[in-house]
């Protein structure tokens, strides 16, 4: 996969001026705050199903989201700043996710990726067990598209949530 | 040479042609009888009970058991019609085959079939206070099911 290196200067929100022995940096502090953060969201480990293999592949050597600031997969969601819902989301499921969301500290954003977490996707109708839709437990800041999507479509997904984390929303 | 021998023990039972594996079907009430044969005859010696499901016909109900022998290594495919659907009993095999009971208590959480002599036989993966059993085909549910 062909990636632009971006020098991180360019995207720093802020001004250097450079002064003899040393700089003058002009910058807002929100600003700062949120580049910060939008440069390492930290997800949980969270796969209820076949989107979880994606995500897994994502995380992996060949697309490798470490590059773009989702370093760690964190097993407990007290360290982590972003869940993946990455699958189908069943009734009983459901206390779950609340409570895992719950537990993860503020600021914490959420992707739901893939069909089944957006909508219920192919057990949309005629199911007795599965929530439709991830945003009836939990509020969702990004949605993906597909069953399952592939890795480039979560890194785009978690490449909107960096813009929306950097736009201070 | 097995078929005649199943008929022995069970002279009602009708052989399918044709599928992937032998498929004998039989009623409800001589399901122990039979299970039990298959476990302990010597030539049979179905020893690995590997799949235990139920199907609903809309007017009567069908447990189907895989079994087969690692000692003969031959498989066979008892279909176990139960009539009555709103009282549907049918003998537990646990103690002959030990992996049936849970697979029992997956039929009855799912499809409602009571096992006679079933040692522990509430729901699996339901709630206990479910109502209804939802793999039947008239089973409905308005507030969590969106009808196509």
């Amino acid at each position: 996969m062909d990636v632009k290196t971006q020098d991180p200067r360019a995207t720093f929100p802020g001004e250097v001026h450079p002064t003899p022995g040393g700089g003058i940096l002009v910058s807002k502090l929100d600003d700062v705050i949120n580049w910060a953060r939008s440069n390492s969201l930290w997800p949980l480990v969270f796969g209820t199903s076949c989107c979880a293999i994606e995500m897994m592949s994502t995380a992996s050597a060949k697309y490798d989201w470490s590059r773009f600031g989702f370093e760690v997969a964190r097993a407990t969601p007290r360290q982590a700043d972003v869940i993946i819902i990455a699958g189908t989301i069943v009734n009983k499921m459901a206390p779950v996710l609340k409570r895992l969301y719950d537990q993860m500290p503020d600021p914490k954003y959420v992707v739901a990726m893939g069909a089944c977490a957006t909508s219920g996707g192919p057990f949309f109708y005629n199911t007795y067990s599965v929530v439709k839709g991830a945003d009836h437990v939990i509020p969702v800041d990004v949605y993906v598209a597909g069953c399952p999507p592939r890795p480039e479509a979560l890194l785009h997904a978690l490449i909107s949530l960096q813009a929306k984390v950097k736009a201070g929303k | 040479m097995i078929q005649e021998k199943l008929l022995s023990i069970c002279p009602a039972a009708v052989f399918e042609e044709n599928t992937q594996w032998p498929t004998m079907n039989i009623d409800s009430a001589e399901w122990r009888k039979l299970a039990e044969a298959l476990k302990n005859e010597n030539d049979l010696a179905f020893d690995y009970l590997f799949c235990v499901t139920c199907v609903d016909w809309k007017t009567h109900l069908t447990m189907v058991y895989h079994l087969s022998s690692t000692l003969h290594r031959h498989t066979i495919v008892v279909k176990a019609k139960i009539a009555d659907r709103n009282n549907a009993i049918i003998d537990s095999v646990y103690n002959i085959w030990a992996t049936a009971e849970l697979n029992e208590r997956e039929a009855y959480d799912l499809f409602g079939v009571h096992f006679t002599n079933h040692p522990d036989l509430r729901r699996l993966f339901l709630s206990e206070d479910w109502v209804g059993f939802p793999l039947r085909k008239d089973y409905e549910d308005p507030i969590n099911m969106i009808k196509l």
